[in-house]
C-alpha cells in the first residue's frame, strides 16, 4: 500500500493511563520520506499515539504501552533502548512554539552541544536554519533573543532546532494551531520540502491541512468507553475524496455524530 | 445534523439542477414538435428560450463555486458539487441541440418536399427518457438506473444509423430532397448527441456515488467498477 518502505511500524499498539486503556490495537505503517497525518476527533488518542513514536509517553508516570513500535527494525520499547537517543532520531515539534529564552543561535546549537557535537557549529546552525526556511529572516540577528520572533518564525526556529540534531523522523503535534494562515502555509510548504529527506508524522485538527500537506492519512475515532482506535488508513487523496469507511466519510465531511 | 445549512444548500442545488433538466426536456420535445408540425412560431420560441437555459447553467456554476470556496467540501460533498458542475454543462449543451433543431426548423420553413423520417421522433423520445432517468438516478443515488441509461444509448445509436442510411438512400433516389435531407441529418446528429450527453450525466452520477469513473457493475464477489 505504501509507495516507500515503512520507517516506523506499530503492531497491536495499545496505550494505558494507569489501568484505563486510551488507545487500542493500532497497526500503522509510516512511510519513509513521506508525510503521514493523524486525524480524528478530540480524545481519540492522536497525540497519545504520536508520543509513542519517540517514547514521550515515558514522561507520564502512569502511561504504559503494549504491543510493538518498530523503527527500522528496532523495537523502540525493547530492552536496553535509551529513550533520549530515540528522541534525537525522532524529533518533535509542539503545538505552541517553545523556543528557549536564549539567542536564536543558542536555540539551534543547544541539542548538538548536549550531544557533544565536535564539528563546525556555525555551519550546522546555518544549515539547520536554511533547511527550516528561516535563515534569510534571522541571519543578521542570530544573537538576539528567540522570543522576539513572531509565532510563525518561532515555530520554524523550533523546527530548525529539531533538525540540528539530525533526526530521521519529525513528529508534529498540531504545529500550526497557534499560527495565522500565512505562517501556517509557510510551515506546510516547509513540511513538503523536508519530506524529501525526513519522514514526518503530523497530528492535526485541521482537515484541510491534512488534505493539503500529507501523503497518507490515518483516521482515529473514539468508542463509547473512550478508547481510541484506528478506523482507516490510506493515501490522503483517497481518504479525502472517497474514503472506504462511512465513519471516515462522516467525520471529514463534518457530519460526525 | 452538524452541517444543516450546507446540506440544505446541496439539496437546493440538486433541485435546481433537476429543474434545469426539466426545462431542457421540454425544449427538446418542443423543438421536435415544431419540426413535425412545421410550426415556425414554436421553433422561434425554442431558440429564444435557450437564453434561460444558459442563464440557469451559469447560476448553478456560480453557486457551486461559492460552496466550494466557502465550505471546503470533501469526499461525497466534493464529488456531488463536481457532478453538479459537470451535469449543468451537459444540460446546457443539450439545450443548444434543441435550439439547433429549432433553427433548422426555421431554415426549412413550412414547405418541405419530404416527410420527416420516422426515426427522428423516436430518437427524441428515447433521448428525453434517458435524460429523465439520468436525473432520477442522480436524485435517488441509483447506480443501477444510471447503468440502464448507459445501455439505452446503444438503441439511439441504432436508430441514428438507420435514419442516416435511409436519408442517404432518399438523397440518391430523390435529388429534390437533398437540401431538406441534409437538414434532417443534422437533426439526427443533434438527437444522437443528446443521448450521448444523457449517458455522460449517468456516468457522472456513478462517479458521484462511487467515487470511480466508468460503469458500475455488481458482481458475485461484490461491487466493482470497470470501463
Amino acid at each position: 500500500m505504501l509507495d516507500q518502505d515503512p520507517i516506523l511500524q506499530t503492531r497491536g499498539l495499545s496505550v494505558y493511563y494507569d489501568t484505563k486503556k486510551v488507545v487500542t490495537d493500532v497497526n500503522l505503517d509510516v512511510a519513509r520520506n513521506r508525510i503521514t497525518a493523524i486525524i480524528g476527533p478530540s480524545g481519540c488518542g492522536k497525540s497519545t499515539l504520536l508520543r509513542c513514536f519517540n517514547r514521550m509517553n515515558d514522561l507520564i508516570p502512569s502511561a504504559r504501552v503494549e504491543g510493538q513500535v518498530m523503527f527500522d527494525g528496532l523495537d523502540l520499547y525493547g530492552h536496553g533502548v535509551d529513550p533520549t537517543e530515540i528522541r534525537y532520531l525522532i524529533g518533535m515539534v509542539f503545538q505552541r512554539p517553545n523556543p528557549f529564552p536564549k539567542s536564536i543561535y543558542d536555540n539551534v546549537a543547544f541539542g548538538p552541544r548536549i550531544n557533544g557535537f565536535k564539528g563546525d557549529m556555525d555551519e550546522l546552525v546555518e544549515r539547520s536554519l536554511v533547511r527550516a526556511a528561516i535563515w534569510d529572516e534571522v541571519k543578521d540577528r542570530l544573537n538576539t533573543s528567540a522570543l522576539a520572533l513572531s509565532g510563525g518564525q518561532q515555530q520554524r526556529l523550533c523546527i530548525a532546532r529539531a533538525l540540528a540534531v539530525e533526526p530521521r523522523v519529525i513528529l508534529m503535534d498540531e504545529p500550526c494551531s497557534a499560527l495565522d494562515p500565512i505562517a501556517t502555509l509557510a510551515i506546510e510548504e516547509l513540511m513538503r520540502e523536508l519530506s524529501e529527506d525526513y519522514s514526518i508524522i503530523i497530528v492535526t485538527h485541521n482537515m484541510q491541512q491534512a488534505a493539503r500537506v500529507s501523503h497518507y492519512t490515518a483516521f482515529l475515532m473514539v468508542e463509547e468507553a473512550r478508547v481510541g482506535f484506528m478506523v482507516e488508513f490510506g493515501e490522503s487523496r483517497q481518504i479525502f475524496t472517497n474514503p472506504e469507511d462511512e465513519r471516515t466519510e462522516a467525520y471529514i465531511t463534518g457530519r460526525f455524530g | 445534523m452538524v452541517r444543516a445549512d450546507f446540506d440544505r444548500s446541496l439539496e437546493e442545488l440538486q433541485a435546481e439542477l433537476v429543474e434545469l433538466g426539466e426545462i431542457v426536456e421540454k425544449a427538446i420535445l418542443k423543438s421536435m414538435d415544431a419540426l413535425e408540425r412545421r410550426d415556425l412560431t414554436m421553433a422561434y420560441e425554442v431558440v429564444a428560450e435557450d437564453d434561460l437555459i444558459d442563464e440557469k447553467r451559469f447560476d448553478l456554476e456560480e453557486k457551486c463555486i461559492n460552496l466550494i470556496a466557502t465550505q471546503q467540501p470533501l469526499a461525497i460533498d466534493l464529488r456531488t458539487l463536481l457532478a453538479v458542475l459537470h451535469i449543468a454543462v451537459e444540460l446546457e449543451r443539450m439545450g443548444d441541440y434543441a435550439e439547433g433543431i429549432g433553427k433548422i426548423c426555421m431554415i426549412i420553413g413550412d414547405d418541405v418536399p419530404m416527410e420527416l423520417p420516422k426515426q427522428l421522433p423516436l430518437m427524441a423520445t428515447a433521448g428525453v427518457t434517458m435524460l429523465k432517468r439520468s436525473l432520477k438516478s442522480l436524485v435517488d443515488r441509483d447506480t443501477d438506473l444510471a447503468n440502464n441509461v448507459w445501455d439505452s444509448d446503444d438503441e439511439v445509436d441504432e436508430l441514428y444509423d438507420g435514419v442516416c442510411r435511409q436519408i442517404f438512400l432518399d438523397m440518391g433516389e430523390h435529388p429534390k430532397t437533398i437540401e431538406a435531407s441534409t437538414h434532417f441529418l443534422w437533426v439526427a446528429h443533434d438527437l444522437e448527441r443528446i443521448a450521448d450527453r444523457a449517458t455522460n450525466i449517468a456516468e457522472r452520477v456513478i462517479f458521484m456515488v462511487t467515487g470511480r469513473s466508468g460503469r458500475y457493475e455488481t458482481t458475485q464477489e461484490g461491487n466493482k467498477s470497470s470501463d
